[in-house]
């Protein structure tokens, strides 16, 4: 065995990459009600390979990592990288038991999703994909798929490695790192861009066109787009959107709310007031 | 012909892998969309439903443990009919997508209920030891989430080409006029998702500075977007200075009763 020379409990590089490559595949068995337990167990393999010789040893560290799971996917190569750092010091006879190890995962899922959804789906992929989107309406034809494309996945695979190599080396000083509020700042402030953005994305993106003209006396018509156009740009699509977040608030679900603005659009143009 | 239907078959495979896994993008409309129309020889019309597509779908998110419409097999079977033999304009492509998206979640929800019993055998895997069997289970499950598309997606390419041609120009010009307008104005749906996903009091100035800028047709969007990250570094920078702690009224999301709030309106979806 090539693993003779060194220590028999230690993750090498090898197994890093091993659990890095499978983390790309964590959610594929989402279940109810455990989740994401069986992705967070796949990811795990490698390194209960490495580090439990026995294959007793090796039922309960499997089974310990099916326990139910869920967090943020790319968050997860923080809480791994923390948790092979425990399971490292717990096979090696340090005082960390599994328990210990349950308890700083389901410590850490929750509050790592909370501030990694608005990053990643709430503020990178809406901007990245409405960039990408005008680039490709805009005569730069396939450029905009692929800038989408290495946009994301570069941002993508760069975090996960540098969480799971990051939360590996720190182990649970991550705990201490995370309560200082750093996140939260980072939170804060890709909301504040993604708000930003979604602000300019109204009045930019939304077609919605005014066939209506307003007749003021007999011999002047005004367009009553021309007219809206005047006050603000983008003044009815304003309108619609904040409609749509007060309904969303009062729990109208995203469905209604896409087969309103389709009969809305439907008789609007029936009616001519659309163009 | 044969060659491009089995491309976008193996296009359906990936968009239902990545539609439950998340990683890669490739369920996403601006890459699903122009992968088809790369694999039926068409990739300007493929992109062109893509980029109108994604505007549409780009609040649709997976989080907690909610379950959103899912743009894989919109994306794909819409693509097919876009850029395919149908030849569908681009508006009904982009409205044909939506009750394709339903179906994908309930199929998505239901699936997550299915694979129940072979994570219960990666549990008796674990019990006895057998790692290479628990790898293998969650291949499978893999695979399952790809065929979750690939089985939709092939029935509906089965429909004749004519059929949809002779079913959309029987519409009254009225219709396909709506259907248009439908198209472009559908996208404030998904703003309004994403607003609602992260809208608090502090936030909304950020919002109405957004609009009123972007009004002026001279910032291109990349300028647009430099003015937002100036504004959040400079708020994040002030903002510790401002009385209260920074625990106390986050941006969206970061409270727990926040969070399932948003999972339970999610879910409804």
């Amino acid at each position: 065995m090539s693993a003779t020379t060194r220590h028999p409990g230690e993750l090498t590089l090898g197994d890093q990459l091993k659990i890095f490559g499978r983390s790309g595949l964590e959610q594929a068995a989402w279940n109810y009600p455990r989740l994401q337990n069986l992705g967070f167990c796949y990811v795990m393999i490698p390194a209960i390979q490495r580090l439990y010789a026995t294959r007793d040893q090796q039922a309960a560290a499997a089974t310990r990592h099916l326990t139910s799971f869920n967090t943020m996917p790319y968050m997860q190569s923080l809480i791994t990288g923390v948790t092979l750092s425990l399971e490292e010091q717990h096979a090696n006879g340090a005082a960390v038991s599994a328990a210990d190890i349950n308890a700083m995962k389901v410590g850490m899922m929750g509050s790592l999703a909370g501030v990694a959804d608005p990053v990643w789906w709430g503020t990178w992929r809406p901007i990245l994909s409405a960039f990408a989107a005008s680039l490709a309406l805009s005569g730069f034809g396939i450029g905009g798929p692929l800038v989408f494309f290495l946009g994301w996945n570069v941002a993508r695979l760069t975090f996960r490695w540098w969480a799971q190599r990051w939360g590996y080396r720190q182990g649970l000083n991550v705990i201490d790192y995370l309560s200082s509020g750093i996140l939260q700042k980072l939170t804060l402030g890709a909301s504040i861009v993604g708000m930003f953005v979604m602000g300019a994305l109204v009045p930019r993106w939304t077609r919605v066109q005014l066939k209506a003209t307003l007749t003021t006396s007999a011999h002047t018509d005004y367009a009553l787009q021309k007219l809206l156009d005047q006050l603000v740009p983008g003044l009815l699509p304003l309108v619609l959107t904040l409609g749509c977040v007060w309904l969303l608030r009062h729990h109208v679900k995203p469905l209604w709310l896409l087969v309103g603005v389709l009969v809305i659009s439907l008789v609007g143009t029936w009616l001519g007031i659309f163009q | 012909m044969n060659m491009s239907i089995l491309a976008v078959l193996v296009i359906a495979f990936l968009a239902g892998v990545e539609g439950v896994v998340d990683e890669w993008e490739f369920h996403q409309p601006i890459i699903a969309c122009t992968l088809v129309g790369l694999a039926v020889g068409h990739p300007l019309s493929g992109v062109a439903l893509g980029a109108s597509l994604q505007l549409v779908t780009l609040g649709w998110m997976n989080i907690g443990t909610a379950v959103a419409p899912d743009p894989a097999l919109a994306a794909v079977v819409a693509a097919w009919w876009i850029s395919g033999p149908a030849h569908l304009p681009v508006a009904a492509g982009v409205i044909l997508a939506l009750p394709l998206a339903w179906v994908g979640q309930a199929l998505t929800r239901l699936l997550r209920q299915l694979i129940v019993p072979l994570v219960a055998q990666a549990d008796v895997a674990a019990a006895q030891g057998d790692l290479h069997r628990i790898s293998r289970l969650h291949l499978y499950s893999a695979a399952l989430q790809g065929i979750r598309v690939v089985i939709p997606t092939a029935l509906l390419l089965l429909i004749p080409a004519a059929w949809l041609q002779h079913a959309y120009q029987a519409l009254p010009t009225s219709v396909q006029g709506g259907l248009r307008v439908a198209a472009g104005m559908l996208v404030v749906v998904s703003f309004a998702i994403v607003i609602n996903m992260m809208a608090s009091r502090q936030l909304w100035p950020f919002f109405f500075l957004g609009f009123a800028l972007a009004t002026d047709q001279h910032l291109s969007l990349i300028a647009l977007g430099m003015i937002g990250v100036a504004l959040a570094c400079v708020y994040v920078y002030v903002w510790p200075t401002h009385g209260s702690g920074p625990h106390d009224q986050q941006g969206g999301g970061s409270s727990a009763d926040d969070e399932d709030d948003l999972d339970r309106e999610l879910d409804d979806l």
